[in-house]
């Protein structure tokens, strides 16, 4: 079966003042369609520029991708049609009304005005949004807002979805919901889900298959089990300490400033 | 081209084959040279779709109709009836030397911070989230420009009709005129702004650089008097500026003269609208900006 995502050597060097910085220095990925993928790292290791190319908003300046069945360098219109984007920040004006917001972002994704409307009306019924849909997204707490991000991510049923970081701040009860959330979301629809997260508890419980990313390459990848049991020699070892065994550096902070691109 | 590449990596070109039908349906992509209908129909849906999101946001926060024109409209009230018996050494009286430039004036203080919305969107994630989409590039500027046009020629009316109460007379065609330069002004005016904001990270980068930029192509367009009233030095320099030569046109306008100096006016008002739109189309077309 094609592989959603498949990278060869995606690379990405920015030039700054002070010379040329090697953010991603070639990353090789495969996700086969329907998996949670959970995308780990240090800050700094290369995550969000990775996460920031397969989505279009960066353009990598070495190496090949394809992004649900396009081509990332030749066709990144392609792929926009066939994935959606779930940043950190969300990507909701707090002014705007949540129907307005699923409404225009169905738009955007060229639907019809009709079938827009018809999208936002059901989006909002399975994320259990339809009560919310004519306050401003100013007026939603934590753990709606999320959901409310997510759905914009999900008008157009695309193929594979990006969350970036997509439970940083929420409390305990709505980061479970929420994973049951993406759970429900690949088992309901067999969305491919692409996630990067800073809680390696999150990543235990709900990724099927880790790549651990370090100094702009794949330093390890498997399932959670897999990577305790080599980097630690014992499957019933902490995930924590697989990942300081991978990367000699501590769990990334969750409060800790996302680094830059 | 929605994505264009960097200097090291040359884009290759669209695969015939391997494009899917419906890619066929993305404006830039495909058919940089002559759009398809399809494409051509999904651009105008996008422009739209981006105009009238930005138009009902204005229209319910409601300061930013109001941001813009209160400098204007309190020069025309507070400093307009000093001019009434100071000769300006045009033609015409003192209120068709001066709405001409508050008019542009208009422009410096509305259009020119257009990109401040632009610059609190990024902070909500809002413009990368509609980057992710397949919405046109292009449709994602104009689309605004488009609004801020709207909303430039509403606040003209109102300057215009306030200084009608006050003595202003012209001619219709002259006054229709002027809104044409006015539209023409914010497109160029707008479109350098949006490019500035997604340039820069925050308003403390941005407000300062506009500021810096604004205050002196105002002095120097003869906004207040006209520049005929210059030294030949301080002449000279005004003749550098796009916007002296079209407050002199609509100056010209407002006196029924539809001669060379309106002429001039279009000329420089197209010549800087093509350079700003082009400006604003490359760093909207850029990825990651």
């Amino acid at each position: 079966m094609t592989p959603v995502i498949h990278t060869t050597g995606l690379a990405r060097t920015f030039t700054t003042k002070r010379g040329t910085v090697e953010a991603v220095r070639g990353i090789d990925l495969t996700v086969p369609a329907g998996e949670i993928l959970g995308f780990l790292g240090p800050n700094g290791a290369g995550k969000t520029t990775t996460l920031r190319m397969l989505t279009t908003l960066l353009a990598p300046t070495g190496g090949s991708a394809t992004v649900a069945g396009h081509d990332l360098l030749r066709d990144p219109a392609g792929v926009r049609r066939r994935i959606g984007y779930v940043a950190q920040s969300g990507g909701v004006d707090p002014a705007v009304s949540v129907r307005e917001e699923l409404t225009t972002q169905a738009r955007l994704y060229r639907l019809d005005q009709a079938q827009a409307r018809a999208r936002t009306t059901e989006l909002a019924a399975d994320l259990d949004l339809s009560d919310l849909l004519d306050r401003p997204c100013a007026a939603l707490s934590g753990g709606q807002r999320r959901r409310l991000d997510i759905a914009m991510g999900l008008v157009h049923h695309p193929d594979v979805l990006f969350l970036d970081e997509p439970t940083t701040g929420l409390d305990p009860g709505s980061r479970v919901d929420l994973w049951d959330l993406v759970r429900r979301i690949r088992d309901e629809w067999g969305t491919t889900v692409f996630l990067t997260t800073h809680y390696l508890d999150e990543a235990d419980a709900l990724a099927d298959r880790l790549v651990v990313v370090d100094r702009g390459l794949v330093v390890a990848q498997g399932t959670a089990h897999a990577l305790k049991t080599e980097y630690t020699g014992s499957p019933d070892s902490s995930l924590q300490d697989a990942f300081i065994a991978i990367t000699g550096r501590r769990t990334p902070a969750p409060n800790e400033t996302p680094i830059a691109v | 081209m929605s994505m264009p590449s960097t200097p090291s990596t040359p884009t290759p070109p669209p695969t015939p084959a391997a494009a899917s039908p419906p890619a066929a349906r993305d404006a830039a992509t495909t058919t940089p040279g002559r759009p398809e209908p399809a494409a051509a129909a999904a651009f105008v849906s996008d422009t739209l779709l981006i105009f009238g999101r930005y138009l009902r946001q204005t229209v319910s926060a409601r300061i930013g109709l109001i941001f813009g024109i209160v400098q204007p409209l309190l020069f025309l009230i507070l400093f307009g009836p000093l001019l009434r018996d100071v000769p300006l050494g045009g033609e015409g009286d003192s209120w068709q030397t001066l709405v001409p430039g508050l008019l542009v004036q208009l422009g410096l203080f509305s259009a020119a911070f257009a990109g401040f919305g632009i610059l609190i969107e990024k902070q909500y994630g809002v413009v990368e989230r509609m980057r992710v989409t397949p919405v046109s590039r292009l449709a994602l500027l104009l689309g605004r420009v488009l609004k801020d046009i709207v909303q430039m020629l509403v606040q003209s009316v109102v300057l215009v009709v306030v200084g009608v109460a006050f003595g202003l007379r012209a001619p219709l065609l002259g006054v229709l005129i002027a809104f044409g330069f006015v539209a023409l002004m914010t497109a160029s005016l707008a479109s350098l702004s949006y490019a500035l904001a997604m340039r820069v990270d925050s308003p403390q980068e941005f407000a300062p650089v506009v500021n810096s930029v604004n205050l002196p192509v105002m002095l120097l367009s003869g906004i207040l008097l006209p520049m005929s009233l210059a030294p030949g030095w301080l002449d000279g320099i005004s003749r550098a500026n796009p916007l002296r030569y079209q407050v002199q046109a609509v100056r010209s306008a407002f006196v029924g003269d539809y001669g060379g100096t309106v002429g001039m006016g279009v000329l420089t008002a197209l010549g800087l609208a093509a350079v700003s739109l082009v400006l604003g189309v490359r760093v909207f077309r850029r990825a990651g900006a």
